[in-house]
């Protein structure tokens, strides 16, 4: 099993994108705080840019306006010919493509990290693609160890053989940050500080890296997909119950068969009937109901992160 | 001391509305699933309606289509002639005015009871516009003995200038239910257990009243709206500070001058200002970021019932 490429180079371009969803507060309002007043993105050896990836979305605070933007950055939508009744986060997604990438191109930005809030009671969650992804694996360590009171959790959502449809697979290396529980259209001061505080580290561990800081090698333990669970339905397709109390708020707790999992209107409990134990994550996120997930299904496995190769220090900061 | 009491004709049609903000789910999905089976909301005598509202909005899970369903019941926009022209809500109000209103009419609904959620830490709250209604005061002292001590609040909107035109208010008796904190396009189990309840408990009063119970005066505590607090907003008009992490999540609870307030985007402060206490309610609820509210401040005071009883026994 071999890891990608790590950064040989210092961090140049780095890019940190709000709005992805225009809904999702605490990233709206720091990218357009940073929009006029970018000077707590500047490092010695980079600046990060601020983007407001989903204006539209944003204007109208809604998740999207046409199709869902974190789902729009696969090869098929950003490299067929464009025509005048596409989606606008279809156009949207070639634009911040030619701003931030093109995707799996040597011009790529060097890291992108794209800003979420969920309904769900994730607390403070990383998701990267991949256990491959080495730079990245480091970045989630180093803000584990900076706050231990957070419990960040990590959470690789690609699932093999799929290919990558999210914002911040478009440059080098990316991470989201996904913070809740946070009502849409909600901003919540607790919530708005820390996003803003791991964005400083994000940037913080970025400098270090280029300045030529050594990451030994270390195990790492993470959640990644097995499956989902959609809503009880009639026939119809209507929901016919919710979330059963004894899981809702349980994010990353584990889930044993037979335990409660739905609870019908009419009143009787829905148990879970798979085989194994399984770590529930974005436990009734309000987006996923027209997506049919009630829950995702997460396996906890643990994995060795090989130590980062040490960079030569930058020779002279970025002007 | 004599109490008087006041005999009040029986009630003959209740209406529960669900969707009236579409993207309210709690409601959405009790009327649905009691248009589907409304055994648990039958009560001998009573004729029980659940009602979707906002149709339209509901299946976009969205608040409204064109504009504030429950805020147009007003007799200008019940007035306007009916065209294809006029905002959708505006059409709709019509057609639901003319099924459960007017009010005081002969096959008028008497009691309409909306359901909403609200994303701020509101708990089970039960919403007044008349301070002078015996029957409601009676109805809601009841429900607030039979939840606790699962506390229950009553936020009275009766203003001169604050009060809204809601949906609820064709009806002579009209009761808004409010459960938070939910978010919008979530429906939670625990929430939904509570208005489940709340409307229990408004049905077992009615049917008891209708059959010939007397209730004694009674005195309820309310929290009555004095005025709306925007956020602070920047010369483009985004917000520029937010709700201060030591007053989200504080509905009900007393807020003093001098206590945080907001925090702006730059880490200041804003404290209450003035001499008074009052008790927040609405803190942070995402829809009203549009509506200019950040919060409204209320003030507590006791409300009185007399004595009621059915006119018919």
């Amino acid at each position: 099993m071999c890891s990608l490429p790590v950064p040989r180079e210092p961090l140049r371009r780095v890019a940190v994108t709000g709005g992805t969803h225009g809904n999702e507060m605490s990233g709206v309002y720091l990218a357009r705080h940073w929009l006029q007043a970018p000077a707590e993105l500047q490092r010695l050896s980079f600046s990060a840019v601020p983007v407001l990836a989903n204006p539209a979305a944003t204007a109208a605070c809604r998740r999207y306006v046409d199709h869902d933007l974190n789902r729009a950055f696969t090869s098929s939508f950003l490299n067929s010919r464009p025509t005048p009744d596409d989606p606008y986060e279809v156009t949207r997604a070639r634009e911040l493509n030619q701003l931030l990438g093109p995707k799996a191109s040597g011009r790529a930005f060097d890291f992108v990290l794209d800003l979420h809030n969920t309904t769900a009671n994730m607390g403070t969650c990383l998701i990267a693609k991949s256990s491959h992804e080495v730079f990245a694996m480091h970045l989630c360590r180093h803000l584990q160890l900076q706050y231990p009171e957070l419990s960040c959790q990590v959470f690789l959502c690609q699932r093999s053989g799929e290919e990558s449809y999210n914002l911040d697979s478009v440059a080098k290396n990316g991470l989201a940050l996904e913070l809740g529980p946070q009502p849409q259209g909600v901003l919540r001061a607790d919530i708005f500080s820390r996003m803003r505080t791991l964005v400083a580290t994000v940037l913080d561990f970025i400098e270090l890296f280029n300045q030529g800081t050594a990451f030994p090698a270390f195990e790492m333990e993470a959640y990644r997909p097995v499956g989902v669970m959609d809503f009880p339905r009639t026939d119809a397709g209507n929901l016919a119950g919710t979330v059963h109390p004894q899981l809702q708020d349980r994010d990353f707790q584990p889930l044993q068969p037979g335990a409660p999992i739905f609870q019908m209107f009419s009143g009787e409990d829905l148990l879970y009937d798979g085989e194994s134990t399984v770590y529930p994550v974005f436990i009734n996120e309000a987006a996923y109901y027209e997506k049919g997930i009630a829950f995702v299904q997460t396996e906890k496995f643990t994995f060795t992160v090989p130590a980062m190769p040490v960079l030569n220090p930058a020779p002279s900061p970025a002007s | 001391m004599t109490s008087c009491h006041i005999a009040e004709e029986p009630i003959k049609k209740v209406a529960i509305f669900g969707g009236t903000h579409g993207n309210e789910l709690t409601g959405v999905f009790l009327v649905k699933h009691w248009l589907e089976n409304g055994a648990e909301i039958q009560r001998t005598g009573l004729e029980v309606k659940p009602f979707i509202t906002n149709p339209r909005a509901v299946k976009k899970c969205t608040r409204y289509i064109d504009c504030d369903l429950n805020r147009i019941f007003d007799l200008e926009n019940l007035g306007k002639k009916m065209s294809e022209d006029l905002p959708y809500e505006v059409r709709r109000a019509q057609e639901i005015y003319h099924l459960f209103g007017p009010k005081d009419g002969e096959d008028s609904y008497d009691i309409i009871f909306d359901l909403h959620n609200t994303t701020s830490n509101m708990g089970c709250t039960l919403i007044l516009e008349d301070s002078r209604n015996n029957f409601l005061i009676q109805m809601f002292h009841y429900i607030k003995t039979s939840l606790a001590p699962l506390p229950c609040y009553v936020y009275l909107i009766e203003h001169p200038s604050l009060k809204y035109a809601t949906t609820r208010s064709i009806a002579k008796y009209p009761v808004g239910i409010e459960v938070g904190p939910q978010p919008q396009g979530v429906l939670r189990a625990d929430i939904l257990d509570q208005m489940r309840k709340m409307i229990k408990h408004a049905l077992d009063f009615i049917h008891h009243f209708n059959e010939g119970k007397e209730f004694p005066p009674c005195a309820i505590e309310v929290y009555k709206i004095i005025e709306k607090v925007d956020y602070p907003r920047d010369e483009n008009g985004e917000i520029a500070a937010v709700i201060h992490p030591n007053l989200q999540d504080q509905d009900w609870k007393p807020l003093h001058p001098g206590d945080p307030m907001f925090l702006t985007l730059d880490g200041k402060t804003m404290p209450l200002g003035g001499d008074c206490i009052v008790y927040p309610v609405f803190v942070n609820e995402a829809a009203y970021y549009e509506k200019k509210e950040a919060f409204a401040k209320t003030t507590k005071l006791m409300l009185n019932a007399k004595s009621i009883r059915c006119s018919v026994h």
